[in-house]
């Protein structure tokens, strides 16, 4: 039977995770709004551009980009958005599983993928799986700048401008509320094509200044760019609230351990003491 | 009174929504004057001001860089960063065109050259809006 002296310690043990536990859940909490808020002021620019670009894809343009091209696929690019830290509960596993889901199925097709990863925990797991990966970007902060993912966008277009890769795709985790993210992939290139009959049937086109080429190009990148600036902040955002409800739980379950513990010392404790009393009483009996 | 429906946003906020008599900014290859019923229109936004005529008055804002998209009841600005001319602060801004000018000059510092061309257009710019709203006041 365990003594009570080292009952005590694991209690004292348990006690001071529990502290941490609940500061972190406090830290993300606190870190939660600030993100969402993050996630919410991006969020007008993101719906505008989109909004354009759908009114450039219903244009008969006299230049099409090949960001419009659907190319026989032989390579694919996932742009993998996860986080930096752990302790957030299964947010990234969960996109990982699918993503590694969505290139297993493309390899049946015969399409070989590549990866482009943001966060640490995307590299991690990508070395330990194996892949080919082609630009990281990390410690991106709760503030991340759209300046420091412009070289990963850079890296992943060049590809599919040389042909490198054919498709890509952008994979994040949805904030649908705190207690629920989503994990998922998005198709970026090809553009997916808008079929609202009413507009495509009408003929019109920009007039462009200067040239049609250079200004789609630029603010197709612009677009590309922004989505995943999106999907990064949105992400901080999954990543607060799953930290939060994560080390709520470890904080409730530390609390349950430490009921047990202290039911299992006291029965020790007693046992103790009834040992104690009837040695006493056996001695005095004996006398 | 016909009017046209006028969306400011930058990556980081949306300045302003709403409706205007006529807009002008200043586009990659000039100035630009948008009445409501303007041909659709796809072009760069240069760092420069841009002017609302509302309903109630003006409106300006600073922007530097970006698109410009023009359908006929609709403008949309798609900023790299944008603000409000009020808050515009106009030391600030000589200080930074100095900053580019001296740069500029300076061709052997490792700031490279189309950076600082580019921050030294912004700064003007900057200066140009604020200058011009003071004259309207």
């Amino acid at each position: 039977m365990a003594n009570t002296k080292e009952v005590r310690k694991q209690i004292a043990s348990i006690k001071s995770t529990q502290k941490i536990t609940s500061a972190m859940e406090m830290v993300a909490a606190s870190k939660m709004k600030r993100t969402q808020d993050l996630m919410m002021v991006g969020r007008p620019y993101s719906n505008k551009i989109q909004e354009v670009i759908s009114h450039i894809a219903t244009s008969n343009s006299e230049h099409s980009h090949p960001f419009y091209e659907d190319r026989a696929v032989k390579k694919a690019c996932f742009i993998v958005v996860s986080t930096d830290k752990g302790l957030c509960g299964g947010l990234n596993i969960n996109l990982f599983k699918s993503i590694v889901a969505k290139a297993a199925e493309f390899k049946t097709n015969g399409i070989d993928s590549s990866f482009a990863l943001i966060g640490l925990k995307a590299s991690a797991f990508f070395q330990s799986v194996g892949g080919e990966v082609v630009a990281t970007a990390d410690k991106l902060g709760d503030q991340p700048n759209p300046e420091d993912l412009i070289g990963l966008t850079k890296v992943v277009l060049d590809l599919h401008k040389n042909q490198g890769v054919d498709e890509v795709y952008l994979c994040s985790n949805r904030f649908v509320n705190t207690m629920t993210q989503q994990p998922t992939i998005t198709q970026l290139i090809p553009l997916p094509a808008i079929d609202d009959e009413n507009l495509i049937n009408t003929h019109w086109d920009y007039i462009y200044e200067p040239e049609a080429a250079e200004l789609l190009d630029g603010l197709l990148t612009r677009y590309i760019e922004a989505l995943i600036y999106q999907a990064v902040v949105e992400n901080n955002a999954c990543e607060q609230a799953a930290k939060m409800i994560a080390m709520k739980n470890a904080s409730e379950n530390a609390g349950d351990l430490i009921k047990e513990l202290e039911l299992l010392y006291n029965n020790v404790r007693q046992a103790a003491i009834t040992q104690e009393l009837s040695e006493i009483v056996g001695g005095a009996a004996a006398v | 009174m016909s009017v046209i429906k006028v969306s400011v946003v930058s990556s980081n906020e949306e300045i302003y929504s709403g409706e205007a008599k006529m807009v002008y900014a200043t586009g990659s290859l000039g100035e630009l004057g948008i009445a409501p019923g303007h041909t659709p229109l796809l072009t760069g936004l240069a760092p420069g001001p841009v002017r609302l005529e509302t309903e109630n008055g003006e409106e300006t804002f600073f922007c530097s860089g970006g698109f410009i998209e023009i359908q006929p009841n609709e403008v949309s600005f798609l900023a790299d960063t944008a603000e409000r001319a009020d808050s515009l602060d106009e030391a600030e801004a000589i200080k930074a065109q100095e900053l580019a000018q001296k740069e500029l000059s300076d061709r052997d510092a490792d700031m490279d050259f189309t950076k600082a061309a580019a921050q030294l257009a912004e700064a003007a710019a900057r200066i140009k809006t604020i200058q011009k709203l003071r004259k309207n006041k």
